[in-house]
């Protein structure tokens, strides 16, 4: 008993239980076929949401108002410029994804100095940054499609003990993020910070260099999600980080993160990511099209936050 | 007896400074875009534009944020392509509906005390998705009086023009001269004390999110009224756009600080912008880029014009 009152009261519970819920009402339909092929497909396309939510998490837990918009563009430029670079030669694996990072830090330095140096809300200053971004890769990209070397596009769409690279890859990445958040210091600055800004600075946490960072490691994780994908999907295209701008955040507040700011958790994300993955392809099954899926995803998440807010005010 | 101006008119004055800059630069670079066709093409599509901010500008207003603008729009677009053509009093329930929704949307926001954020980042595909539904390929026909009124060539003035003079007034008027206006930016600055003097912010909520329902509907219509035909995807830009729009033109996240004629004006800036750059001869590719340079350019002024400001006051 007491170990499922601990597990009702972690937050992310809820997203991997919703997950687990519709993968089973999914696999009922087809009568256990295909249960296999559905685990890996949303490991697969979960792994995306998992690297750029973990990023967005980061800077939502900064505290109201923090978000970055800039996603998708810097995935687009990202995926667009490393393809560019390495032109289909397995050799230039490693200078693509070093160019990948290094425009993630680019954009990351441009949205705090941004945000600093003109005084202005995190919103404004990463949705002008994302329309230069997005200017950029519509420049460079003009409408070539260049694959990606063979070495990763057989990488990025293969399994290793049947598990898919990607899962493995955003695995990694979500290890990392929970180490950081729980047991470094840089994590409890940001937790600090997203609870009250002011009370931070007055500790003495260096609140400019702990946000400056994280508003880089969103871009970084974004540009890595952009390179992988472009990988993964055959070649970089213009709208291929449209769809993860409303994922990164849903799967962020769905995940269980406050949206307040001061509260988040990793797991979360994960549950949340294969969620809404699941969500789609069992509606899928049922034969509905794509105007149903999206109004159930909205109703979904519009659900979540009513149910998590009540959570709230009822343990204050 | 000072000679300083009222605020409300120092915050506009940027916007106002950098669009007839920006229009100044159009004219010197292409002279023939100083006529009347040349007008109406350079602001035709700001007029979507401009409703579209007024409405976001309405939600910012009191303190919250629309990210399914552009979502809504295109929802709008769709019905108006389709309903609204076909059978106008079915169209039109639809679309008060519609405004209704949007209504409740403030009501739940506020009951439950939600993020304004969450809340419409889902309501954005709930919309896209009742779009999608609706028109699954691009198509529909506008309704033939919404293609007359954006079409229409009134005498001296193009029709661009006119109809951005006449948001900004309409919007003037609900926002800054009606009493309605006043609670409502009076939530944006302190709830609690609008709360205290016996007001409902709930109703105040409820409305400003149904006016602004009101105002994106009209912006789908005219967007259709352009176009001529719809598709789910068709204003999805709006949502950034709307926001940039209503901070260009003066206004700010928090603190019920909006302007309505600056919402207008930083409208027709974004998308003067886009021109500018055709007509220096740059490759469209930086169109959007160059409304992001903008948009910082111009904050980067007022930045600096506060300073000033500030200092003057503590002089």
């Amino acid at each position: 008993m007491k170990a499922v009152h601990l597990l009702a009261a972690k937050p992310w519970i809820w997203s991997w239980l919703a997950a687990a819920v519709v993968w089973t009402a999914t696999v009922a339909v087809t009568g256990g076929a295909g249960a296999f092929g559905l685990t890996q497909a949303a490991l697969t396309f979960a792994a995306f949401s998992v690297i750029v939510g973990t990023g967005q998490m980061f800077v939502i837990t900064l505290g109201p108002g923090n978000i970055d918009l800039s996603v998708p563009a810097t995935m687009t430029l990202a995926g667009t410029v490393a393809l560019k670079l390495m032109n289909v030669d397995n050799g230039m694996i490693a200078p693509g994804l070093v160019v990948a990072l290094a425009i993630g830090i680019a954009v990351g330095v441009g949205n705090y100095g941004l945000i600093k140096l003109l005084r202005i809300p995190p919103i404004i200053a990463t949705l002008a940054m994302s329309f230069i971004v997005q200017s950029a890769a519509i420049w460079t990209n003009r409408g070539l499609r260049i694959k990606p070397p063979s070495l990763l596009a057989e990488f990025t769409t293969s399994s290793t003990f049947a598990i898919p690279n990607m899962a493995i890859v955003a695995l990694l990445v979500a290890v990392i993020a929970w180490v950081l958040l729980e047991k470094s210091l840089y994590g409890r600055w940001i937790l600090a910070i997203g609870q009250s800004m002011a009370a931070a600075r007055m500790a003495g946490i260096p609140v400019d260099g702990t946000r400056f960072a994280t508003y880089v490691l969103c871009a970084v994780l974004a540009a890595l999600c952009g390179y992988l994908l472009a990988c993964f999907s055959g070649g970089a295209a213009l709208n291929m980080g449209a769809e993860y701008l409303l994922m990164s955040i849903a799967v962020v507040v769905i995940g269980g993160t406050s949206v307040a700011g001061g509260d988040s958790n990793v797991p979360g994300i994960w549950g949340a990511s294969l969620f809404l993955f699941l969500v789609v392809s069992m509606l899928n099954t049922y034969g509905l099209g794509a105007g149903f899926r999206l109004i159930m995803t909205g109703l979904i998440i519009i659900g979540v936050i009513v149910v998590a807010s009540g959570r709230r005010a009822r343990q204050p | 007896m000072n000679l300083r101006l009222p605020s409300e008119t120092v915050r506009l004055l940027i916007p106002a400074l950098s669009l007839t800059a920006l229009l100044a630069a159009v004219f010197w670079l292409q002279p023939r875009a100083m006529s009347y066709i040349g007008l109406n093409l350079l602001f035709n599509l700001a007029v979507p534009i401009a409703l579209a901010t007024i409405a976001q500008m309405l939600i910012m207003a009191v303190n919250n944020l629309d990210l399914s603008m552009g979502a809504f729009v295109s929802f709008v677009a769709c019905v108006a392509a389709t309903f609204l053509h076909d059978t106008p009093l079915l169209g039109w329930l639809i679309l008060l509906a519609a405004i209704a929704a949007y209504a409740a949307l403030g009501v739940i926001i506020h009951l439950r005390d939600l993020p304004s954020i969450v809340v419409t980042l889902g309501m954005s595909f709930v919309w896209t998705g009742l779009a999608v539904l609706l028109l699954p390929a691009p198509g529909g026909q506008a309704p033939e009086w919404a293609r007359w009124l954006m079409t229409a060539k009134p005498p001296l003035v193009p029709m661009a023009i006119v109809a951005s003079i006449l948001i900004a007034l309409v919007g003037h008027l609900i926002v800054m001269r009606s009493s309605f206006g006043v609670l409502v930016r009076g939530v944006g600055g302190n709830e609690r004390s609008v709360e205290r003097a016996g007001w409902s912010v709930l109703a105040a909520r409820a409305g400003a999110y149904g006016l602004a329902g009101a105002f994106a509907v009209a912006a789908g219509i005219a967007l259709v009224g352009l176009t001529t035909s719809a598709d789910a995807n068709i204003a999805l830009r709006y949502t950034l756009l709307s926001i940039a729009g209503v901070i260009l033109g003066g206004g700010e996240f928090v603190g019920g600080r909006v302007s309505p004629i600056g919402a207008v004006i930083g409208a027709l800036t974004l998308t003067l912008a886009g021109s500018f750059l055709s007509f220096l001869r740059i490759s469209p590719d930086w169109q959007i880029g160059a409304q992001g340079a903008i948009l910082v350019i111009v904050l980067a002024l007022r930045l600096l014009l506060n300073r000033l400001e500030n200092r003057e006051r503590r002089r």
